[in-house]
């Protein structure tokens, strides 16, 4: 205990603040994976249409998003919305503004992917079935689609998660924060919390992401 | 990490040029002291991991020299506080969006920062120090026996000094606080300097061990800053810090916070009092 300093875990509410800090951290991500995956979904399926303008714009959104930090995505939102149009956005608000754009960027990015290693023969033969345009989608081409888009967008969610770590830097106390202030209020009198709380982090993001991977893996099996 | 931060230096001077005109609406730009006043709250950014200067107790609770100050201030406004936890390097733009009204984040005044923010009058004193074993106190850094070395960390102010003014000093180069503390305990090096707050901390926890020089190079400061045209904010501070004066504030602030770290001795050194820096 004393030599990973984890007794500073039981001082005071600093366990329950830590706990609190990665309820803060799954609050963005949640909602942000929550709105990301059906807007992917609609993107990623425009993605595919041969409008060559509606292409065109999509491809300069996730490009745009896909190569910028998302730290300096968190700058932009939190500071530069201030700065340019005067709106005070809270830093909670702006992650998940942040967040939302990126993994409805990268799960479009995926579904267009999944969308179109659907061979043709799947569409004309839903065609030759007299399927219309909507219901070859919903009946033929999606339901093999998320199939091959369970892996991709469980490796996207907890990265997503763990990306959530980034929020401190616009004044969001989440669990990484509030681990750092544990460590540095008791820096004189439990040299080693580092170590023990880090490891407490570890801990907490691998309890929250393992059972993503789990459900992934059943869905895997049972549709597979 | 390097390209990400000049990116998003580009980004916010392009986002932030746009509202150089702008007067305070609320929003963006800033809120006059009126404004403070009347919304019945103070938005203050503070260091949340910075002990002993701000930082959050087991309890949830800011605590630090500077959150003493910011207590006071809200207190003396006759409105509540609400601390906002800031990073060094988020600072300015903090100021600079009106996101905060005052930054008391352990934040040192220097030139390059007094054209991006305004600075109140200064409450605390840094310097440079040199720490050394008891059994050889290095007093002076004149005559210099050119077989001993000096002990600092890559990158730290106290390098640039002494390569500037005193060249011939041989210098031992660490990265970290860890091991430079390491080369000192081994006797790698015959002193360590580092900023004075830091080497006095280091001989109050480590018996054995003498601050020889408690001040060194130029004397910084460091003071709350507001948003850049933050007139009637920081005419209200200057009054508020001089006012301070009179009832030794800040020596009482020092007592409650800094003296378990470093010791009585260095209170006068340390505290600036009523915006006089000796």
């Amino acid at each position: 205990m004393r030599a990973l300093g984890l007794e500073v875990l039981f001082k005071g509410k600093n366990l329950a603040r830590l706990l609190g800090g990665l309820w803060v951290a799954m609050k963005i991500s949640l909602i942000s994976v929550g709105l990301s995956l059906p807007l992917g979904l609609l993107l990623g399926a425009l993605m595919t249409r041969k409008n060559p303008v509606c292409r065109a714009v999509l491809r300069c959104y996730l490009e745009f998003v896909r190569v910028m930090p998302q730290m300096v995505l968190l700058f932009l939102v939190f500071f530069g919305s201030a700065g340019i149009f005067g709106w005070n956005i809270s830093g909670e608000l702006s992650a998940v503004i942040v967040f939302t754009l990126w993994g409805t960027a990268e799960m479009s990015d995926l579904v267009r992917g999944a969308l179109v290693s659907i061979p043709a023969h799947q569409y004309e033969s839903a065609a030759a079935l007299g399927l219309g345009r909507a219901q070859t989608y919903r009946y033929v081409v999606l339901p093999q689609a998320v199939r091959r888009l369970i892996p991709l967008s469980i490796n996207l969610i907890t990265r997503m998660i763990k990306t959530t770590s980034l929020v401190l830097m616009i004044g969001v106390v989440e669990v990484l924060k509030v681990a750092q202030q544990i460590i540095e209020s008791n820096r004189m009198s439990s040299p080693n919390a580092a170590f023990g709380i880090y490891l407490t982090v570890f801990m907490l993001y691998f309890l929250v992401c393992w059972p993503i991977s789990l459900l992934a893996k059943r869905l895997e099996k049972r549709w597979g | 990490m390097k390209k990400a931060r000049i990116l998003v230096a580009v980004l916010l001077a392009l986002a932030l040029g746009g509202c150089g005109g702008k007067t305070a609406d609320g929003g963006a730009g800033y809120r006059t002291l009126d404004e403070i006043k009347k919304s019945g709250t103070i938005n203050i950014g503070v260091f949340s991991d910075k002990n002993p200067f701000g930082y959050v107790d087991e309890n949830g609770e800011y605590q630090g020299y500077d959150v003493y100050f910011a207590r006071r201030i809200a207190e003396d406004l006759g409105v509540k506080v609400n601390f906002v936890s800031t990073e060094a390097a988020n600072r300015i733009a903090y100021l600079q969006t009106g996101k905060v009204d005052l930054i008391l984040a352990n934040f040192t005044v220097t030139p390059e920062r007094a054209e991006e923010v305004d600075f109140a009058l200064p409450y605390m004193n840094v310097a440079l120090g040199v720490v050394s074993p008891d059994g050889h106190v290095i007093e002076s850094l004149d005559n210099w026996n050119a077989d001993e070395q000096m002990i600092v960390i890559s990158g730290t102010t106290a390098e640039t000094y002494l390569i500037k003014n005193y060249p011939d000093i041989p210098l031992q180069k660490y990265d970290a606080y860890a091991t430079a503390k390491n080369a000192l305990e081994n006797g790698n090096g015959v002193a360590w300097a580092n900023d004075n707050t830091e080497v006095i901390a280091f001989a109050l926890q480590n018996p054995g061990y003498t601050v020889g020089i408690p001040s060194l190079g130029s004397q910084d400061t460091i003071a709350p800053a507001v948003t850049k045209g933050n007139t009637t904010l920081l005419e209200w501070l200057n009054e508020e810090i001089r006012t301070l004066g009179d009832e030794q504030f800040f020596h009482a602030d020092y007592e409650a916070t800094l003296v378990d770290t470093y010791g009585l001795d260095y209170e006068d050194s340390l505290v600036v009092e009523g915006g006089q820096v000796k």
